[in-house]
């Protein structure tokens, strides 16, 4: 695979920017002090090393995880909408094994609720998959229907079978600790950026130089050609891919339970699921830069925290500027599509 | 409607000094065309010389740089197809541009502008309610005609509209637009086949790299100064000692179509119209063998991958092969090399063996296509090429029908189907028609006329088996 | 429990409930006949419930209805823009251009009505009862004392079938969605016609979710809408993209949403959750049903 090309990651400042911009504007048009709100949030994010250690890199580590499942998918051609519901998929199964596995030792207790929830996560996206090959039903809106049900599901498991001992809130009783994931001394930043960085790097491997992310990456191109000339069997490839997207949705959910929450409410995730989307096209599906805007991303929702509490802006304003980026990136790679000179980048968008 | 009329409701198209440049490429150069009623006009030219974007400026569709357009001898501006109509100008298109899943009538009406077309139905025998989808290429070109009567155009522009039809639907569809000249329109008749020419022409202007290098009275002409003027030398010679009837080693079939048997070496030519199932047959030989290398129809979405480099392409389907391949990995760098020694055998131009496929011509596509089908490890045993050469320059075409010759004198069973009759008759050892789905042989030095009987079913033509 | 009375009671919940899914539904008709999918209805929707509630408390439920159809506009031009001005991709520009809408009305409800939301201050369209027809027993009540805006819901569905099938201005947008080539060769400006469409579409988004809010629930809260623009998107499918169709499918969630009523009156104990997760999992069956034979039905320019 070819090195990052300058072109794409000046799209992708530019595309930051853009977001910075009209998040600015609205929050004036809205009767906001916009210049405290941004300075809010940068200091919410990169303030301190605290803050950047304990709240946008904890924060990053649940959008890289999701970013790549979801560039995953994208390179196949599919587009996973329901990282959100997969994550919540994750995050039920990581609660209730994190609840057994008390007497475990802990690397084996963090083994059985990460893969429990990589499992959820997978089959919380069976459904979609099976629609999309047997019926053509665009995973789109199969994915993304399912997210409100997740939610549904969270809300069940918080009120009835999962619901603390106390009774008093609707939330799990704390997971056990050997299933609780070791912290960097002094912060709050836990093993999941280890895990997050090293799925990165396997990613950017599989992708550049096996058969297996080649042959996905041409069904992800060119599903015709690469099932005519390529004797790739897509229909199997976009499948597989969307599984393991799924997985990773909810290894991310189980890494947040395991990592940051000790336990199951609702709300857990602040929309990491959408936000992933974000970054995944802000790197432009390339497993290394999802970890960069990953972090750009993380820096993003803990600046939204910082906002909120020093300039009074609900946090979810946020969700602004990650929809400016998406598109800011989204018209660029439209242009590129029209310039006669048509570069190698890797088209973001499926179809 | 458009510029007034002559009492006799004729109309005269001039296009003045046409230029048109695309970036580096001059497409089109100073070029003088005009079509009068009571004529058909031929325009001539093989493919890339300028003929579709000497059209697509008649009809409005691309803006010239340079030059004037006349109607009626008033000077016009066309901004869009919907200024093109309003003058009387009409177009026939290569590509059907019905859409399928309205009716005929829905088809005309939307070409018309209005809902009422009640008229332009009648003395068509369509039926005005079925979907176009439906109806067989022939109708389907019929209505294609109705379509631009139906804006009342005076001038027809029909672009290479025989290129998918059978010899009696061809002369069917000629008969139509003579009716329509005599009756005062006017016609011009953009193709490549000379046939068509001295069937139906009354004129003839031959373009050549956007430049006229001829322009004549039918009767003034003869093949040869055509095919001069169409490619500024002589016609390209066949490769030396290389009889097109090879020795078909006759063996065991490597291959059968149908029920065909096909064998190693020999050079299959196949006709069939569209939809009567030539598409199916083939693809399940590619489906049902190993070693088979596969030329599809549609290149840019079938063929290869536009947005991958050349390197990757070469790679799509033999990501099995050791040369390049350890278990699970990929060795991109042995695939570069192999790609540079193919872009050199098979004279492929591109910048790199990283230049994405989508930069490279349609000639160095489809060579491309070639010599990842032709070079594979083990070689293979069967070739199938559908319409090898389609869009593709002369040279470029002669070059193809030579590495076809090649494979199969190299002891490779190669099926090469071409919608263009003449196409197969040319390179063939043996001719199949596929005709509702089965197959039947040619009698052996069977002509056009016997074949093109063959792909209409019509009984009485003889045919082995 | 007196069953004519659960059941009344039901129908005219069925149809209340489905009404903002019919508008909305009907306006993505539109414009996916025209070849675009328009993924951001959902903050369409929410923008116009907002808008409404807002234009409600300032002046009343119509300047309501005028100033949600407004947001609805505004968000479909902005992805109509994004779109088809810029040619950016359908689908995840769509899930942008929601995900942005979230933010925004998050933001402006907190300024406009603080952390607790309006509650019940906004003045709502009660119901306009039908003279002769609502003596009709069981079916009278249901479906004759429901609100303007349910009325308005029903009277699109002839007049947008009218509109594809029996005008010009129809057959160019149905030409657009089938194939935008053949379209263009045709004269049509392919591009024009699909954004009238996208902004009508959007319209009745922002109707739509202004009847949310004036007609069924009569308050906002964030996130509202809660996927109902999406479920829109799955009423057309199941529809099979014509307005009988969608009235139909619109009316089968509008019951599923109901069913909880119906439990409660009828005394049977469901965890809520389930009603929670009905509609998204009805959507699902619905497309996978349709998927086996109703596929084919689909504007062919749809997704491109």
């Amino acid at each position: 695979m070819k090195t990052l090309p300058v072109r794409a990651t000046a799209t992708a400042g530019l595309a930051l920017l853009a977001g910075f911009a009209v998040l600015a504007i609205v929050l004036h048009l809205a009767g906001y002090d916009a210049l405290l709100a941004i300075g809010a949030l940068f200091r919410g994010a990169f303030g301190s090393t605290d803050a950047f250690v304990s709240a946008t890199l904890v924060r990053a580590v649940p959008l890289i995880i999701l970013g790549l499942g979801i560039a995953l998918a994208f390179r196949a051609g599919a587009l996973n909408i329901g990282a959100e519901g997969q994550l919540y998929a994750g995050a039920i199964a990581a609660t209730w094994i994190g609840l057994q596995v008390g007497s475990w030792p802990a690397p084996l207790a963090v083994a059985a609720v990460w893969s429990g929830a990589a499992v959820a996560g997978a089959m919380w996206i069976v459904l979609p998959v099976l629609l999309r090959l047997r019926f053509g039903v665009l995973e789109v809106i199969s994915t993304l229907l399912l997210n409100f049900a997740a939610e549904a599901a969270v809300s069940y498991a918080v009120t009835g079978p999962l619901r603390e001992s106390s009774g008093t809130y609707p939330q799990s009783d704390p997971i056990a600790a050997s299933a609780r994931l070791p912290v960097l001394p002094g912060s709050r930043l836990h093993l999941g950026i280890a895990a997050a960085v090293v799925l990165a790097i396997v990613l950017w491997v599989l992708f550049s130089r096996t058969v297996w992310g080649f042959r996905l990456r041409a069904a992800g191109l060119g599903p015709r050609a690469a099932e005519i000339s390529g004797r790739i069997p897509v229909k199997r490839v976009l499948g597989v891919a969307l599984l393991w997207s799924g997985a990773l949705a909810g290894l991310g959910g189980g890494v947040e339970v395991s990592g940051v929450t000790y336990s199951l409410f609702q709300n857990l995730s602040p929309g990491y699921g959408f936000a992933a989307i974000a970054v995944a096209l802000l790197a432009r599906l390339h497993p290394i830069g999802v970890v960069v805007s990953g972090v750009l991303f993380g820096a993003l929702e803990a600046g939204a925290q910082g906002m909120q509490r020093e300039a009074g802006v609900p946090a979810v304003a946020v969700a602004v500027a990650e929809a400016v980026v998406i598109i800011a990136v989204l018209l660029a790679e439209a242009a590129a599509r029209r310039s006669p000179s048509r570069q190698p980048a890797t088209p973001v968008a499926p179809g | 409607m458009g510029v007034p009329r002559p009492p006799d409701g004729t109309l005269t198209l001039s296009l003045i000094n046409i230029s048109k440049q695309f970036g580096p490429v001059a497409a089109l150069r100073g070029v003088d065309f005009a079509v009068t009623p009571g004529e058909i006009h031929a325009l001539l030219g093989e493919n890339g010389a300028g003929k579709s974007t000497l059209m697509h400026v008649a009809f409005g569709m691309t803006a010239p740089d340079a030059g004037r357009i006349q109607v009626g001898g008033r000077d016009v501006v066309l901004r869009s197809p919907r200024d093109a109509r309003y003058h009387g100008i009409g177009m026939v298109h290569q590509h059907f541009t019905s859409i399928a899943e309205l009716t005929v009538r829905e088809n005309i009406a939307l070409a018309a502008g209005r809902l009422q077309v009640g008229e332009v139905l009648r003395g068509l025998d369509l039926d005005p309610e079925a979907l176009a989808g439906d109806l067989s290429v022939a109708l389907r070109q019929r209505l294609e005609i109705a379509k631009a009567l139906a804006t009342g155009a005076r001038v027809l522009l029909l672009d290479e509209p025989s290129a998918v039809l059978a010899p009696a639907e061809v002369e069917d569809l000629l008969s139509r637009v003579k009716a329509f000249v005599r009756a005062g329109g006017a016609a011009a008749l953009i193709t490549h086949k000379l046939g068509e020419v001295f069937a139906a022409a009354d004129r003839v202007t031959v373009l050549r790299q956007g430049a006229v290098t001829l322009r004549a009275g039918i009767s003034e002409v003869t093949r040869d100064s055509l095919v001069t003027a169409m490619i500024g030398g002589p016609p390209p010679g066949r490769e030396q000692g290389a009889p097109s009837r090879a020795t078909a080693m006759r063996s065991t079939a490597a291959v059968h179509l149908g029920t065909v048997p096909i064998h190693a070496g020999e050079l299959i030519g196949i006709a069939a119209i569209e939809g009567q199932g030539h598409r199916e047959l083939l693809r399940r030989v590619v489906r049902e063998h190993d070693a088979v290398a596969f030329i599809p129809e549609d290149r840019t979405t079938e063929g290869m991958i536009p947005e991958m480099s050349l390197a990757e392409n070469i790679a799509l389907g033999r990501d099995e092969d050791s040369r390049w391949t350890r278990g699970p990995w990929i060795m991109w760098s042995a695939v570069r090399e192999h790609s540079r020694g193919l872009m050199q055998s098979f004279r492929i131009q591109a910048t790199s063996s990283d230049a994405p496929a989508a930069s490279l011509s349609g000639g160095n596509q489809q060579r491309l296509v070639l010599a990842r089908a032709l070079e594979s490890e083990p070689p293979p045993r069967v070739l199938v090429a559908e319409n090898p050469t389609r869009g593709l320059d002369i040279r470029s075409t002669s070059e193809i029908h030579d590495r076809l010759r090649r494979a199969a004198r190299s002891g490779i069973a190669v099926l090469a189907y071409s919608s263009d009759l003449d196409e197969v008759l040319e390179l063939a050892d043996r001719v199949l028609v596929v005709r509702e789905g089965r197959v039947v042989e040619a009698p052996p030095g069977a002509d056009r006329r016997v074949v093109g009987n063959l792909l209409l079913g019509i009984p009485g033509s003889e045919a082995v088996r | 429990m007196d069953i004519e009375l659960v059941l009344a009671g039901f129908l005219a919940a069925a149809v209340r409930i489905a009404t903002p899914l019919l508008l909305a539904a009907t306006g993505e008709l539109i414009n996916e006949r025209a070849g675009v999918m328009n993924l951001g209805l959902e903050g369409a929707m929410l923008a116009g419930a907002l808008a409404a509630a807002i234009g409600s408390v300032a002046g009343g439920p119509w300047l309501g209805v005028l100033v949600g159809v407004g947001a609805g506009f505004l968000v479909a031009g902005i992805f109509g823009a994004v779109v088809i001005g810029a040619g950016a991709q359908q689908i995840i520009a769509g899930t942008a251009v929601t995900m942005g809408s979230i933010g925004l009305t998050g933001m402006v409800a907190r300024t406009a009505f603080g952390p607790e939301g309006p509650g019940l201050t906004i003045p709502t369209f009660g119901p306009l009862p039908i003279p002769v027809l609502r003596e009709i027993p069981v079916v009278g009540p249901a479906l004759f004392e429901q609100s303007l805006l349910t009325y308005l819901s029903w009277l699109l569905v002839p007049v947008s079938g009218w509109f594809l099938f029996h005008t010009f201005p129809g057959l160019s947008l149905r030409a657009s969605g089938e194939s935008a080539l053949a379209a263009r060769a045709a004269g049509v400006p392919v591009d024009r016609v699909r954004m009238l469409a996208t902004l009508g579409g959007g319209a009745l988004g922002g109707l739509a979710g202004a009847s949310l809010v004036l007609a069924q629930v009569g308050t906002f809260a964030e996130r509202m809408t809660a996927g109902r623009g999406f479920i829109a998107i799955a009423i057309v499918v199941l529809g099979r993209w014509r307005p009988g169709g969608v009235l139909l499918a619109a009316l089968l969630f509008g019951g599923a949403g109901a069913l909880q009523f119906a439990f409660q009156a009828l005394g049977l104990e469901v965890p809520y959750q389930l009603f929670l997760a009905m509609p998204y999992g009805l959507a699902l069956l619905a497309l996978a049903g349709v998927g086996g034979w109703g596929r084919s039905n689909a504007p062919r320019e749809l997704g491109r």
